[in-house]
């Protein structure tokens, strides 16, 4: 029997060929330098004070191999946090209660308000160790990237096929191994999309946070962020301009070594009857599968994690527990919501009593018209970048020899952390004098308008070529063309981008309102800047308060302007 | 066929007494899905559960794989109360339920997961049931790779590879195209005659009355709201059957008859009985359909009267499609089900004859006449001053006397054939019908 369908593993022959040799080398490379980056955090603080950042170029590698791992480090927690929690929430009724509001809030946190604090509580934890500072680092990526894949997850679990649900049940899958079979494979096309977005907006807070003032507290960790901010205290254009390219180079190589690997492989998890016609491709994969050995490893490798799939976990038997609980279960709701809106309540009321000992209404009364200067700024960005990127998003979309070269490089745009580049703008807004309020406001969306740019093309590309068609055949032409044609075709991608952007430009209000090049400093009145000054002077205080309010407002705007377009595009407009 | 005489195969495999079936309603109410079921199967059977689609048929199946509880009643497999999916049972899918991420053999091999078998003898009874079903050579391919009956088969031999004692079959031909699921029927008959399938018995759901006499010892006909077994139809036609055999033909026909007779009469005051007054139930039908249909009837060869097994034929459709029609004609008064055959009525021919203007005039007619709903909704726009209301006032309504999706599929075809009939408008987006017509 064995004969018609060997294991993959025995492959044809066992000799290495040359594409082993090459894969080799990549692994062994890949090791080294986990290990080598991994060493580097271990050393005692003191360490980053007599080694201070360098800004010759040719240490810039090793900067971004320590921006890189920090990255991984966050991945990989933001990975085993969303197993937990969203297979908790979604399968637990009770849980979901108190998860999903909570994740739902998270989301719209801003996340280098965070740093604030993450940062003295993980310095306190490790007194004395680089170890606090990275940690702090990667948490600050960490609440960068985990709330969108949680909930990708969460949907996932809740959207499993109720036939295949069934076969699990009908030939008695153990749970355990029905969430490695079903649940998990399910979920991961989701995952891994959402993951992918996460770490293009990753780069932006590993940059932001390398570098971080919170009172007293300075730290500096070796990367690409705190290299840019050097440059800026030394008002040192090239090395702004070494960075920048660093950090291109940084994020091909990501991109080209770990994401096109993961979505070629991951395709084949799409849950579709029918093979799609282009499926993703990537040269590393192909390499590593064409490889015998490693080949060969893999699948030992992959048949033994498999098999630790089929252990049976000994449970209490779930079904039998709910029964004898059943008569009460109203009663447990009860407490259960009792209880959580008990503790909540409990945790506003520590909230408002720690931020009411030092300030009053009239500061809340500042921070919301702070607040309303930044929507402002948000709003108008937001219709601005649109007027821009629609129109050539279209047009580069229904050029498909085009498009395939342009959307590679919208997508890298929107990964590329803006905030290395802020300081030329800050340059030359100081060189001409211009006013901080209003030029500063750009730099809240240089790095997030290419959401808007990216999903338009694709919007356009996915256009059906019949309706095209049939407005030529018409005579469509002009504004109705743009207003019953094209633009309903794309409005659910072009809210998606949307979406992504105003939420990013929420967060890069923190870094962008305030700037500084040198000892000069602007500053535009906003949210953003309150928030960034309060960090600064280690006013506890106005930080929560000002994230609490800037909470509130993206919360506001998601729930009264973007979820209802969002709504009516997948009911009304979505094609297919 | 395996052997009849041996003493352990005469006792019951599977036995249901008074089985009920209820689900809760909108409005709190319970809908009863299943009543008074009574069901035993023995070894060496094929049994057939016919019927409507919604009749129930599939929950049935459900209960007796263990997936779904019974509200009432008593269940059991092999003497042992049924609780949770019992091993010796196996099912295969409508919509074959493949993994898509796993090959052919891993999903053969799925079946076997649980069973505690050694991997190398896991691997040697997945490829010989892939082997007996017809794939060799599909062991590494992905479903997505396969067609639709090829897929079938994999979920035929996940199935098989746990040598069930009861297969269970939900639909499983009806997803796939005419000249597939044929050759399949006859492949699956092929290895039962044989002896060749190493399962007991088969339990299927069918709606296909042809497929129901060609392949099952024992039909068990399904009536619906609520299901019930209206009438138990022993097959004792010799493998392999032959469709045009007049007696096969016969068989057909008496089950059409049968299933085409109007339940007896109902108190019309039973409140939760849907088919009376407001709280009818209508299936989503085109009008174009409909107006097909009574063409097609009115015109040579029937002339006004068409024996259902002969047009279910010419007209290329499932008997429970043409059942869906014709009892929609017939509420519509404008036909009638009477002995497995349909006759147009007075109203029908003239009907057939008419241009467009005047069909519509002649369906509106009829609309407000013979369906209470779409006089009410008619009524409401008439008297209330601004001719409209919400969508949400009728809906409720229409849930006090039926589930929320069979209250959504009426209101869906009482828009379409008003629209047609330009009785009143709707509109999607505000959910409002009016009486007003973009001009």
């Amino acid at each position: 029997m064995l004969e018609r369908a060997p294991p993959n593993a025995l492959g044809r022959s066992l000799a290495p060929n040359l594409f082993d040799v090459a894969a080799l080398a990549l692994v062994i490379g890949a090791l080294v330098t986990v290990v080598y980056g991994a060493h580097q955090t271990d050393v005692p603080l003191t360490v980053l004070d007599s080694t201070p950042i360098s800004l010759d170029p040719w240490r810039l590698p090793g900067y971004a191999l320590r921006t890189t791992l920090r990255m991984l480090a966050a991945i990989v927690a933001s990975l085993v946090f969303t197993f937990v929690y969203a297979t908790l929430a979604a399968k637990s009724r009770r849980a979901e209660m108190v998860l999903i509001p909570i994740l739902d809030i998270l989301q719209s946190v801003p996340i280098l308000g965070f740093l604030t604090f993450t940062v003295v509580f993980f310095m306190n934890l490790f007194p004395g160790r680089v170890l606090g500072a990275e940690l702090a680092s990667v948490f600050a990526i960490f609440t960068s990237q985990a709330w969108n894949m949680t909930f990708s997850m969460y949907q996932s679990l809740r959207n499993v096929p109720k036939d295949l649900e069934e076969v699990t049940q009908s030939f008695h899958l153990s749970w355990w191994r029905r969430f490695w079979r079903l649940d998990v494979p399910f979920a991961m096309p989701g995952l891994v999309w959402n993951t992918m977005m996460s770490m293009s907006g990753g780069w932006f807070f590993v940059v932001a946070s390398e570098a971080i003032t919170v009172g007293d507290t300075t730290v500096t960790l070796p990367g690409v962020g705190a290299y840019v901010a050097t440059a800026i205290k030394e008002q040192n254009l090239p090395a702004v301009g070494f960075a920048v390219l660093c950090m291109l180079a940084v994020i091909i190589v990501y991109d080209q070594l770990l994401f096109r690997p993961i979505v070629a492989w991951a395709d084949k998890f799409r849950f579709e009857q029918t093979a799609s016609a282009e499926s993703p491709s990537s040269w590393l994969l192909d390499l590593f599968r064409r490889t015998r050995f490693l080949r060969a490893l893999a699948t030992n490798v992959a048949a033994t994690i498999e098999s630790t799939t089929r252990i049976r976990i000994p449970l209490p038997n779930f079904p039998k527990l709910k029964f004898q609980l059943n008569v009460s279960g109203r009663l447990i709701d009860a407490v259960w919501i009792a209880i959580i809106f008990g503790s909540a309540a409990w945790i506003g009321w520590q909230v408002i009593n720690f931020i009411s000992a030092t300030l009053n209404w009239s500061d809340v009364q500042t921070a919301f018209i702070d607040g309303v200067y930044t929507l402002i700024r948000v709003t108008i960005l937001i219709m601005l970048a649109s007027l821009i990127w629609v129109p050539i998003g279209v047009w580069i979309g229904l050029r498909p020899s085009l498009a395939e070269k342009v959307q590679p490089i919208a997508q890298f745009m929107a990964a590329f952390p803006a905030n290395i580049a802020f300081p030329a703008a800050v340059a030359l807004i100081l060189h001409f004098g211009l006013n901080a309020n209003i030029w500063l406001s750009p730099l809240m969306i240089l790095g997030t308008q290419w959401y808007i740019l990216f999903n338009v093309i694709a919007g356009a590309t996915a256009f059906p070529s019949d309706l095209k068609e049939a407005a030529e055949s018409f005579h469509l032409k002009g504004w109705k063309w743009w207003r019953f044609v094209i633009l309903p075709g794309i409005f659910p991608y072009y809210i998606t981008g949307a979406i992504t952007a105003s939420g990013g430009s929420w967060n890069a209000a923190i870094v962008a309102e305030v700037a500084s090049w040198g000892d000069q400093k602007l500053n535009a009145v906003g949210l953003g800047s309150y928030i960034a000054k309060a960090t600064e002077a280690g006013d506890f205080q106005r930080v929560v308060l000002g994230i609490a309010v800037m909470s509130i407002f993206v919360s506001l705007f998601n729930r009264l302007l973007w979820r209802p377009l969002y709504a009516y595009a997948e009911n009304h407009l979505r094609l297919g | 066929m395996l052997d009849v005489a041996d003493a352990s195969a005469t006792a019951a495999l599977i036995d249901l007494k008074n089985v009920n079936r209820s689900f809760a309603k909108a409005n709190g109410d319970e809908l009863v899905v299943l009543e008074k079921v009574d069901l035993t199967i023995v070894s060496g059977e094929i049994v057939g559960l016919l019927g409507r689609s919604g009749s129930g048929k599939s929950t049935l199946l459900r209960i007796i794989a263990g997936l779904i509880k019974p509200s009432a009643g008593a269940v059991s497999c092999r003497g042992q109360a049924i609780d949770g999916p019992p091993r010796g049972i196996a099912m295969v899918f409508q919509s074959f339920a493949l993994f898509p991420w796993l090959t052919v053999l891993e999903n053969v091999e799925l079946g076997l997961d649980a069973l505690g078998v050694a991997k190398p003898e896991q691997r040697k009874r997945a490829l010989a049931a892939i082997d007996l079903i017809g794939l060799d050579g599909f062991e590494s391919a992905y479903p997505k790779e396969l067609s639709g009956g090829m897929r079938q088969r994999v979920g035929f031999a996940r199935a098989l590879v746990v040598h069930p004692d009861l297969l269970l079959m939900d639909e499983p031909f009806s997803a796939l195209d005419v000249l597939t699921a044929e050759t399949l029927r006859t492949d699956i008959i092929d290895l039962w005659v044989e002896g060749r399938l190493p399962m007991k018995s088969v339990l299927m759901v069918t709606h296909n009355i042809e497929e129901a006499v060609l392949m099952c010892d024992r039909i068990l006909v399904f009536s619906s709201n609520p299901g019930r077994i209206a009438a138990e139809i022993k097959v004792e036609l010799h493998h392999p059957r032959n469709r045009l055999d007049p007696t096969f033909r016969q068989l057909v026909d008496s089950i059409y008859a049968r299933m085409t007779q109007r339940a007896e009469p109902r108190p019309a005051a039973l409140e939760g009985i849907p088919g009376t007054g407001v709280g009818m139930v209508l299936h989503p039908v085109s009008t174009n359909v409909l107006s097909g249909l009574i063409e097609a009837v009115a015109a040579a060869p029937f002339n006004g009267r068409a024996d259902l097994p002969v047009l279910a034929d010419r007209l290329q459709m499932e008997a429970d499609e043409l059942f869906h029609l014709s009892e929609a004609l017939q509420l519509l008064r404008f036909g009638m089900l009477s002995e497995g055959d349909f006759l147009l009525s007075d109203a029908g021919r003239a009907f057939a004859d008419l241009e467009t203007d005047e069909r519509k005039r002649l369906f509106s007619q009829h609309l407000i006449n013979y369906v209470p709903i779409i006089s009410l909704i008619r009524r409401v726009l008439d008297e209330r001053p601004s001719h409209s209301a919400p969508a949400a006032r009728f809906r409720n309504e229409l849930e006090d006397y039926m589930s929320e999706d069979y209250a959504e599929e009426t209101l869906e075809t009482v828009i379409s054939w008003a629209r047609y009939a330009e009785l009143f408008a709707y509109d999607e987006k505000a959910e409002m019908f009016s009486l007003e017509n973009p001009n």
